[in-house]
């Protein structure tokens, strides 16, 4: 990695080096399995914790332990939204090709976790609340955030230039993130059915630690996950949109 | 200040000039709203309980209708990339055509509402509400309106595609723009409604002209 370091004898790794195409599509290469391997770690870890390790609610009984899913998932859902923002953001301002290329991968990844979201959400619901839908406001927002997803997607795929469409999709990302935080202060602005959050950072979660504890492994896990499908598809839309580069064309795979 | 005066000016002469465009989309606000009692029945109650969704949900389709030739002629034949070429901020002319399309499709959706709301048997102090709701409203969907259909110039599928992109934005609105409707009308207070409305104005007038602009010097570059 001696290349990797600046020629003026700092002790920084130069992490421009990675912002071209070429240059980052055999380090995504490297990462991938990487990824894949902490997420079956973490999953499978926090699937155990969640099944067998954590004690049964006193009120939800074994029904709730759907949430082990549900919440990493929103979680990520918003997340992976804010982060291929600021993806897109960035590509806005640097005009950099692979930052777009980023937000254009995570976009299918962030809709699955919202659609897992919604999905997992109604049977909870059934059992919980008797309904597979209420109109509360944090089911509302999951299910926008999931309509933000799809319109920046069909923006993406609607334009044939892929510049234009990599900045179209950028203004329309960063318009749809004051959405994001709608979606946390709803509970908070409309009182309704859907309990409140049940950790919060200024006080002690409410919950039982093996609960929380397996609830972070499955986030982490799906965190890992969405990296790992993220940089796969990077590599996708690389070897699509650089077709024309010989770099591309030397690859062994590719040939 | 001029400039902007100007493009107003320009884009209204425009709109008189060919009125049967805007007049279109008034009629299918009117239409749609009717729809809706010959649909459900004529149950008063109900029709009073229903009237602020019913009326809002078709203001923000009529709103969308409207948008699709806020940009297109100009972009067809040109015009947007002499305004974006001229000296004025571009921004500043948006607005200008921003502020065209609120006078032409969303003022006449505030002044038609009452006599929409009279079908619905609504009463004085709630039609009141009303307007002043759509007076605040309908000015953030023309500006939210106005990025999407900046985003969605000469792309295919345009008009499909630019509600799947807007309408999303338009839920806030919505929400809060009937929310005070229904709060008046069984004697809440509406005063929250009403201050969310006005800070999600205010957040549009700020961000949406510069948005918008950016979306389109995107889409003429």
């Amino acid at each position: 990695m001696s290349s990797t370091i600046g020629k003026n004898g700092n002790q920084f790794i130069h992490w421009f080096k990675f912002s071209s195409p070429a240059t980052f599509y055999p380090l995504a290469g490297k990462l991938i399995p990487f990824f894949w391997a902490l997420a079956i770690i973490f999953g499978i870890a926090g699937l155990w914790i969640s099944f067998f390790v954590a004690p049964v609610d006193a009120v939800q009984g074994q029904g709730y332990r759907i949430i082990f899913i549900h919440v990493p998932a929103s979680w990520m859902s918003m997340f992976i939204y804010i982060v291929m923002a600021v993806w897109a953001g960035l590509g806005l301002v640097f005009n950099t090709r692979l930052s777009a290329m980023m937000a254009q991968a995570l976009a299918p990844t962030g809709a699955l976790m919202a659609f897992i979201s919604l999905w997992t959400g109604a049977f909870w619901g059934k059992p919980m609340w008797g309904a597979w839908w209420v109109w509360d406001a944090r089911l509302t927002s999951e299910l926008i955030l999931l309509f933000l997803y799809l319109g920046f997607m069909a923006l993406q795929a609607s334009i044939d230039d892929p510049r234009r469409a990599d900045k179209a999709g950028a203004i329309l990302a960063l318009v749809g993130v004051v959405n994001v935080p709608i979606i946390y202060f709803s509970v908070k602005w409309w009182n309704t059915l859907h309990q409140g959050a049940s950790i919060s950072v200024d006080k002690a979660p409410s919950m039982a630690h093996t609960m929380l504890l397996g609830m972070l492994l499955m986030a982490l896990c799906l965190w890992m996950y969405s990296i790992a499908v993220a940089l796969m598809r990077v590599r996708a839309i690389i070897l699509e949109r650089e077709s024309h580069a010989d770099w591309v064309r030397s690859l062994e795979g590719v040939k | 200040m001029s400039a902007l005066l100007a493009v107003i000016r320009r884009d209204l002469l425009l709109v008189m000039r060919r009125k049967s465009e805007v007049l279109t989309i008034l009629f299918f606000f009117v239409i749609v709203t009717s729809l809706f009692p010959l649909g459900i029945g004529a149950d008063t109650a109900l029709l009073r309980k229903i009237a602020p969704g019913v009326i809002w949900v078709t203001a923000l389709l009529s709103t969308m209708l409207g948008l699709q030739r806020l940009f297109a002629s100009d972009f067809a034949d040109g015009t947007l990339e002499q305004m974006a070429l001229s000296p004025t901020p571009l921004t500043l002319l948006v607005g200008g055509k921003i502020a065209a399309h609120w006078l032409v499709c969303g003022l006449p959706l505030v002044l038609l509402a009452p006599v929409i709301g009279l079908q619905f048997d609504l009463d004085a102090s709630t039609l009141g509400t009303f307007i002043l709701a759509l007076l605040i409203g309908t000015p953030i969907l023309s500006l939210i309106g106005a990025i999407g259909a900046a985003l969605t110039l000469g792309v295919r599928g345009g008009g499909v595609l630019l509600s799947l992109l807007v309408l999303p934005l338009y839920i806030p609105v919505l929400i809060f723009g009937a929310g005070a409707v229904y709060a008046q009308s069984v004697g809440l207070d509406v005063g929250g409604h009403f201050s969310v409305l006005a800070a999600l104005l205010v957040l549009a007038l700020f961000f949406a002209p510069w948005a918008t602009t950016a979306a389109v010097r995107i889409a003429i570059e």
